[in-house]
């Protein structure tokens, strides 16, 4: 019986080739005679403090919009859901540009109404920006788990005689520690790898410094410290594996019917967070657009984004379906899957050095787009892998074996049964891996043939220059790719992790 | 005709089914029924080839698979009812039932039959549970299969749903005309359904008869507990059909070649019981079944026994009861275990 799935060959082939940035990385940083200095001290402690605040603020506000969007009976639920979870799928330097931007003085805030406003900046402007961004990893992970509670022991304890919010603090929160944890180590791996916001906020943290060092030619040095920033990031998950989840059985869970007041106070709490993670960035790019019409902008950019992007979903997809289906098929097959999902670990930065330096060895490589299309795969396989693992897997095993049954040769067993049924997930697959290529900052910036101009190097490059008023076009080009990516996010496909629907537990 | 020589299925070093022997009738109904974890699923699967086999052939008319010479499932012509259905969530109710057939008049036969007309153009997930089922059973029945297996067909269904689905599924393997193993783990659904009933007990058969003889002569006490009520009242065995106990004489059945002290194998249907304050036995406990009470009796010399009479029969806990034993035809005795 110790038959190898015909899907393993490849799988291992892909596994291995994804293995191939992190020792690249190994070799180029025993080149530095430079292990750890003072101001990396200084770097280690900024990306720490970043995290762990953002982490907090997340949870802070993550928790209680959990509480609220899973079991407060209002009107619009699931608007008000879609509306609490954008800011996840917008790039969080939109948000740290335009933040900058707008506030402080001389800011658009300033300029237009006269109000004094103070800074977004440092390591205080970082922490609001991520914090702003990431706090839908804790609230859709924690409402997910909140959803899958039975009510059952909500009421017992208010039939022994518990007020309603001691039951939430003492009942509810403790059995959903494991999707807290999960939404908060999900917020630590993004802000590890962020390059975009502490770039524009001018912190020190690892991704800024390392795109400061390959500017500076310090290549050896950029890899000594994307290897650092990775045992970070491999630590943040050792954690998150250790965290047990608990298998309850799932019931019909809590509804509450707020009154009045209640529901004015909740809207109060949630609109300053949506004014500034959503409405101030479409405004300040409203007002550009207004002031500066489309001035500097070329279609170009935009199509070279979707190109590229679009190489990446194809290949990504492709290479995705071997690993996914060698995932389903046995324990071996399983670990090949794990070291995909490292380049998704891996921050963009930390992936471009990488291949910056394959590319200086190969040199037919160096400076093509294949490059960059090959640091989208690495980075974003994990996607599509997920994505049409999650289809395959929810095959009924019993669809296949009652095909065969019929008469059914294996190949058409796969044609007519297998295919046609976990399509939506490749294509859902590949359209996220479309969606966060087109917004992916770090690796395009370093890895772009030389004038190959994206949206987001665009963006950049009219940040870096001061120009803000030309960033609109592009700016709100991305904002709408995000808008498509929450839409795609929402529509069921990836309802496993992230579950916005009504009645999973009919 | 279907037949199974010595079959037995291992999974890694356990024997799951051991030594299986089996032959079907043209039209015949076999129901096998035993405790979960028997192997009765395995059986299936292995007749269907979908677990590979470790000793044994199993053979068809056309086709014979041996653990050498594996016929996969798609060459042997076997219809499958799967307990979760599994039917093609994206293809249609008629598209279901046709998957891979060129010419649709039998499918729309079944569609009539099953009474499946108003969802022919549905998707399987509109449907309810027993529409499932009839959907699933006309599929296969449409693709003529040579033998039918049934992997426990009414498990996933409502109590009330079972009764009537079960008849109707009898009917349709009936009215097709195959041979079916119908796998079930509910005993009264095998007695009532099958012409032949197999009770298996850890991978083995321990008895393949019809369900009057297995009912009322089982080849050990396993089979006669598992079957329904049973008590045993110790009892000499005095003739060849003649038995002497406590209760009086009876006519009786040796198993095995039982004699000298013996059980006798006593249904609730087979005694009477009377309040008689002089009587031989003490009322334990008592359960109204609605048309019937069950009764718990210890007779004097501690024998439980349980008896079966009409409602109207009213004694309380604690009163003292006449059993006698009504029964004319004979019954099983077991070599009494020491």
């Amino acid at each position: 019986m110790t038959r190898w799935p015909k899907s393993y060959p490849l799988a291992l082939l892909i596994a291995l080739l994804a293995l191939v940035p992190v020792g690249v990385l190994i070799g180029l940083a025993s080149d530095t005679a430079e292990l750890f200095d003072a101001h990396n001290l200084k770097v280690l402690t900024n990306t720490l403090l970043l995290m762990v605040f953002t982490v907090f603020g997340s949870v802070l506000i993550g928790v209680p919009l959990a509480l609220i969007t899973a079991y407060v009976q209002m009107p619009w639920r699931k608007l008000w859901l879609v509306i609490l979870a954008a800011p996840l799928a917008m790039p969080s330097y939109i948000g740290a540009f335009t933040l900058y931007a707008a506030f402080g003085p001389g800011g658009e805030i300033a300029n237009l109404m006269g109000v004094p406003t103070p800074s977004v900046n440092g390591l205080a402007g970082a922490t609001l920006v991520m914090t702003l961004y990431s706090y839908p990893f804790v609230m859709l992970t924690t409402r997910a788990s909140l959803l899958s509670l039975d009510t059952s022991l909500v009421n017992a304890a208010r039939t022994l005689g518990m007020s309603m919010s001691a039951c939430l603090w003492r009942v509810v929160l403790p059995r959903a520690v494991t999707g807290i944890a999960a939404g908060s180590s999900l917020v630590a791996l993004y802000t590890l790898s962020d390059f975009g916001t502490p770039a524009i906020m001018r912190l020190d943290t690892f991704t800024r410094v390392i795109f400061v060092e390959y500017n500076a030619f310090g290549l050896s040095q950029a890899a000594m410290l994307s290897l650092q920033l990775l045992v970070i990031v491999g630590l943040v998950l050792f954690l998150e594996s250790r965290v047990k989840s608990n298998h309850e059985k799932p019931g019909r869970h809590l509804s509450l019917w707020p009154g009045f007041w209640q529901k004015l106070s909740m809207l109060l709490v949630v609109m300053p967070i949506t004014l500034l993670a959503i409405v101030l960035p479409l405004l300040v790019f409203g007002v550009w657009l207004l002031r500066e019409g489309t001035g500097g902008f070329e279609f170009s950019y935009a199509w070279n984004s979707t190109y590229a992007s679009m190489l990446a979903a194809l290949f990504a997809v492709i290479l995705a379906v071997p690993v996914a289906h060698a995932a389903i098929a046995g324990r071996a097959g399983r670990w090949m899957e794990r070291v995909t999902y490292l380049g998704f670990g891996v921050p963009g930065i930390v992936m471009g050095t990488a291949l910056v330096y394959i590319g200086l060895q190969l040199p037919f490589l160096y400076q093509t787009l294949a490059l960059l299309v090959i640091a989208y795969i690495l980075r974003f396989l994990p996607l599509a892998v997920g994505s049409v693992r999650s289809t395959a897997e929810g095959l009924d095993p019993s669809l296949v074996k009652a095909a065969r049954l019929l008469g059914a040769s294996p190949r058409e067993a796969f044609q007519r049964i297998t295919l046609p049924l976990s399509l939506r997930g490749m294509v859902a697959g590949a359209a996220l891996v479309f969606l966060e290529a087109m917004r992916e900052l770090p690796a395009t910036l370093m890895l772009g043939p030389t004038g190959f101009e994206t949206l987001a190097t665009y963006l950049w490059r009219v940040y870096e220059a001061g120009y803000f008023g030309r960033a609109a076009i592009p700016g709100l080009l991305l904002v709408l790719m995000s808008a498509l990516g929450l839409a795609l996010m929402l529509s069921g496909e990836r309802r496993a992790e992230f579950d916005v629907t009504e009645d999973r537990h009919r | 005709m279907l037949k199974v020589n010595n079959l037995s299925v291992s999974y890694g070093s356990t024997r799951v089914v051991k030594n299986l022997n089996l032959a079907l009738a043209d039209d015949e109904v076999l129901m096998l029924v035993g405790p979960t974890g028997c192997g009765k699923t395995t059986i299936l699967q292995a007749l269907a080839g979908l677990v590979p086999i470790s000793e044994g052939e199993i053979q068809l008319g056309s086709w014979q698979s041996s653990p050498s010479k594996i016929v996969p499932p798609e060459k042997r012509n076997v219809g499958m009812v799967f307990q979760d259905f599994a039917l093609f969530p994206h293809l249609t109710v008629e598209q279901n039932i046709c998957f891979r057939l060129t010419d649709n008049s039998l499918a729309d036969h079944w569609i009539k039959l099953l009474g499946l007309e108003a969802f022919r153009h549905a998707k399987p997930g509109r449907l309810s549970g027993g529409q499932k089922q009839r959907v699933a059973l006309a599929r296969t029945l449409a693709h003529e299969p040579s033998f039918v297996l049934l992997d426990e067909p009414l498990s996933n269904l409502d109590a009330a749903l079972k009764d009537s689905l079960r008849w109707e599924i009898r009917n349709a393997l009936k009215a097709a005309g195959v041979p079916a193993i119908w796998v079930t783990h509910d005993q009264e659904e095998a007695l009532s359904v099958g012409d032949r009933v197999g009770i298996l007990k850890g991978g083995v058969l321990e008895q393949l008869d019809t369900p009057e003889t297995c009912f009322s002569e089982p080849a050990n006490r396993f089979v006669a507990r598992f079957l329904g009520e049973a008590s045993f009242l110790p009892a000499h065995m005095e003739q060849v059909n003649q038995v002497s106990t406590v209760l009086g004489p009876a006519p009786a059945v040796a198993v095995n070649g039982a004699s000298g002290d013996v059980d006798l194998l006593l249904r609730p249907d087979d005694l009477s019981l009377i309040l008689a304050p002089d009587g031989n036995g003490v009322v334990q406990w008592v359960r109204y079944e609605g048309g019937s009470r069950l009764y718990a009796v210890n007779l004097d010399d501690g024998t439980e026994l349980k008896v079966r009479v009409s409602h109207e029969n009213h004694v309380a806990i604690g009163d003292r009861v006449r059993m006698g034993i009504t029964t004319t035809h004979p019954l099983a005795v077991f070599q009494r275990e020491h």
